[in-house]
């Protein structure tokens, strides 16, 4: 079995990914590609160390998280599809018109 | 009744009728001034009807005050009618009591007695006063203050305490201030009767402060001012804290000069004749002027404790006496001879008094109020008389013509314009003989025996004295056989003395009463009789002195006397003194005695220039002292310098400090940065919101990298 220092170190190069995708890329499906990959990695945290500690709770999180993931990706899909309807384009850096 | 306590019944008893001595004239004179002018208005007769009220209102006093004699026949001891409380504060308790005794009874009896016939005889003379000076509205007015005035007499001379006498005191000032000014807007320049009204009041004013200054001495001493207790005690007070009554006695004395008129605050007097003769009669010869006579007589137990005041009085009683009898001789003005005769009166009065002869000096007091009331009244039918002749050749075609040799503006009250009234004014002639050889102090008549009991006392009490005053009572039969000779007797010098008539009966009848009680007065101290010092003696109890009558003095006085009145006949008798008049004006002298005594009559005829002195010594510096105090002190200094500078100056530059340094400076400054630093903050920190979201996606992770490494670092607080 492998120690849970390996799933820890990938999770966090997986978080760093994701951070440095949503840093950087202006594409919005792309951020949200990081967003996800950034969810997954905390995911891959809490099973490794649910199933270290030999406790079910970290597992039980994960599936409220795919739930939510799912939920996020079904409202920003639809938000993006909309933008690109109105703005044919879906650059983030161009969306500051609220100065938000 | 609260009048009632302290009556008791053994004989006939009136006392608890005493208040409304005060009482009835206030009536009088409520009901004159407000139905006064109604009367005035709708009646031909309503003068008559004004007059009489007032005059009854002052016959029902005299009357009560009758009763109130008769009433000390059982009772000589005399009473006290409490009246009402006035003052309680501490331990000074002061009641409106009236003192019913031997000795206020006198004062009562005197003034309403005289001061009832001059009423009457004001109903006549006013009638014409008040249309001879052009407004007869004012008759009402004359008869409310004569009422008034009697009213605050009969409170001075009723009072049990000092307090009381001074409200009467100043009572009685103000109604002779009042009726001095009573044609406020006549005499010399319009104003001459107001600036002699005033006089009157601020030379009081000086007295009185004398006289406060005594009672809170008095105060202070004794604890209390009613007269008994003030009097009981006085022995005691004497030996145990001496001078306290040598003090309250000299100040009290003030007062008694200021009132009284003697040296040295005397000069309101001779002013005081602007006011209508009656007042001249009543007030400034018969009555208040003796307030003060009646101040030392009341007070006897403190001036008997204080010999050095009593000596140093009598002599300033003697020496104005002497003082005011010379000047009396170079008067022109008929009422101002008698004016002095009366401040020369009032100085054996008070020279007797404060000797210690207080029985002399009230008797002299009443004998005088006979007489000097009957000279001024008739001065006064003799004034009208002429003013009458006058008025009569005005009116008349055939005489106008003689007035053009006359001058314009008639002189009624000056002697030189009289003559000869003898044979047109008969009764008043004859009355003013005998007041005036009542004055003189001749026997049989009242003045004899009052002045000659003053003399008397005066030779063995006072010697100096007694020199003054007779030299003063020479003097005294000098002039009024000068008045009488200029006035009655010679041939008219002017149309209106050559025209002069009679004045009815209202005004004839008092004076022929005046002139019977001049004659008879004497009776009351008959010498041997003594009736007047066994009647006073129940209230001066300790402090009499029984005087005897010394035949040599009584010689001596009337052998000066007749010499004196020798001496003016033959100065002034009328063969003389109309060869004198006969002269061409531009060589004749002013009067014969000039011609012996010239720069002497100079000396008199201007009263030894005293006015002139008081006004350069004081009136001038003080009117000084007060312009400097007003113009440069209060104005230029406080007004414009202090106020207009210092204050309103300074008040400017620390207002304008205040808005300007602190308010505009400070204040706003603090205000106006507050915004400009929340503008500049908001101007840089909005930059920070660019609307990319990666940048707030990066502060984001800044954050969360910041607080993780602060957990890290810092070990984790949540353990």
């Amino acid at each position: 079995m492998l120690p849970v220092q390996y799933y820890i170190g990938l999770s966090v190069v997986l978080f760093t990914l994701g951070a440095l995708g949503v840093l950087i890329r202006r594409n919005a499906i792309v951020i949200f590609m990081s967003v996800e990959l950034m969810l997954n990695a905390a995911n891959l945290a809490f099973v490794a160390f649910a199933r270290a500690a030999n406790s079910m709770d970290g597992q039980i999180i994960v599936f409220f998280v795919i739930a939510v993931a799912a939920c996020e990706v079904a409202v920003g899909l639809a938000l993006i599809v909309e933008i690109f309807r109105t703005k044919h384009n879906i650059n983030i850096d161009q969306m500051n018109s609220l100065q938000g | 009744m609260l009048f009632l306590e302290e009556s008791i019944s053994q004989g006939p008893q009136f006392f608890h009728l005493a208040p409304w001595i005060v009482f009835l004239p206030v009536i009088g004179l409520l009901i004159n001034m407000f139905f006064g002018g109604w009367f005035l208005d709708k009646s031909k007769a309503g003068e008559k009807i004004v007059g009489w009220i007032a005059s009854a209102a002052v016959g029902l006093a005299f009357v009560v005050s009758i009763l109130q004699a008769i009433s000390l026949l059982s009772e000589p001891e005399g009473v006290v009618v409490p009246l009402a409380d006035w003052i309680t504060v501490g331990s000074l308790q002061v009641r409106w009591a009236l003192q019913v005794d031997t000795l206020s009874v006198v004062m009562m009896l005197v003034v309403s007695g005289v001061g009832m016939l001059i009423h009457i005889y004001a109903i006549g003379y006013m009638h014409e006063d008040v249309r001879h000076n052009g407004d007869p509205k004012r008759f009402r007015r004359f008869f409310v203050f004569m009422n008034l005035f009697i009213a605050m007499m009969m409170i001075l001379v009723s009072g049990n305490n000092y307090l009381v006498l001074f409200v009467g005191w100043e009572g009685v000032g103000l109604c002779s201030y009042l009726l001095i000014g009573f044609w406020y807007e006549k005499g010399k320049d319009g104003i001459g009767n107001a600036l002699a009204a005033k006089k009157a009041m601020v030379v009081n004013r000086v007295g009185d402060f004398g006289l406060l200054l005594a009672i809170f001495t008095i105060f202070w001493t004794f604890g209390s001012l009613d007269f008994r207790t003030v009097f009981e005690a006085a022995p005691q007070v004497a030996s145990a804290v001496p001078g306290v009554i040598l003090m309250i006695t000299v100040l009290m004395f003030v007062g008694v000069a200021g009132k009284s008129a003697q040296l040295p605050l005397y000069v309101w007097l001779p002013d005081a004749m602007a006011g209508p003769t009656p007042v001249s009669a009543l007030i400034h010869a018969a009555t208040m002027v003796t307030a003060g006579v009646y101040l030392i007589t009341r007070s006897a137990s403190l001036y008997v404790l204080a010999p050095q005041a009593q000596n140093f009085l009598a002599i300033v009683g003697a020496a104005t006496a002497l003082f005011a009898a010379t000047i009396a001789v170079g008067q022109f003005d008929i009422k101002k001879v008698l004016a002095y005769s009366t401040i020369s009166q009032l100085g054996f009065m008070v020279s007797a008094v404060a000797m210690g002869a207080f029985v002399a000096g009230m008797f002299h007091l009443v004998t005088h109020a006979f007489f000097k009331a009957l000279l001024f009244l008739s001065a006064g039918s003799v004034i009208q008389g002429l003013e009458r002749g006058q008025h009569h050749v005005e009116h008349d075609a055939k005489l106008k013509k003689q007035l053009k040799t006359q001058g314009h503006d008639f002189d009624p009250q000056e002697m030189r314009n009289m003559g000869g009234v003898r044979r047109t004014m008969k009764v008043t002639y004859w009355v003013y003989l005998i007041g005036a050889i009542a004055l003189t102090g001749v026997p049989p008549l009242a003045g004899f025996w009052s002045k000659d009991e003053i003399l008397a006392e005066a030779s063995s009490l006072n010697f100096t004295a007694y020199i003054l005053l007779t030299l003063a009572a020479i003097f005294t039969a000098f002039y009024m056989t000068r008045q009488v000779l200029m006035v009655f007797f010679g041939k008219p010098r002017s149309v209106a003395a050559e025209h002069a008539q009679e004045s009815p009966a209202v005004m004839t009848v008092p004076l022929m009463v005046l002139a019977g009680l001049s004659v008879l007065g004497g009776l009351l101290n008959f010498p041997s009789l003594k009736t007047f010092g066994m009647w006073l003696e129940h209230t001066l109890k300790n402090t009499l002195h029984e005087g005897e009558f010394v035949l040599l003095v009584a010689v001596i006085s009337t052998i000066l006397a007749l010499l004196a009145i020798f001496l003016g006949w033959w100065l002034y008798n009328p063969r003389r003194y109309e060869a004198f008049w006969a002269m061409p004006a531009a060589k004749r002298k002013d009067d014969p005695l000039r011609v012996y005594i010239g720069p002497v009559f100079e000396v008199l005829k201007n009263k030894y220039w005293v006015d002139e002195l008081y006004w350069t010594v004081i009136l001038n510096p003080y009117i000084s002292l007060s312009r400097f105090l007003a113009d440069v002190v209060d104005w230029r200094f406080w007004h414009d310098w202090f106020h207009d500078k210092v204050l309103a100056g300074g008040y400017n530059l620390l207002t304008r400090l205040l808005a300007v340094q602190i308010d505009l400076g400070i204040i706003d400054g603090i205000a106006n940065g507050l915004g400009t630093l929340a503008q500049r903050s908001a101007g840089s920190l909005r930059r920070v919101q660019t609307g990319y979201v990666r940048n707030y996606a990066l502060f984001i992770f800044l954050g969360v990298v910041i607080i993780l490494g602060y957990l890290i670092l810092a070990g984790n607080p949540l353990k």
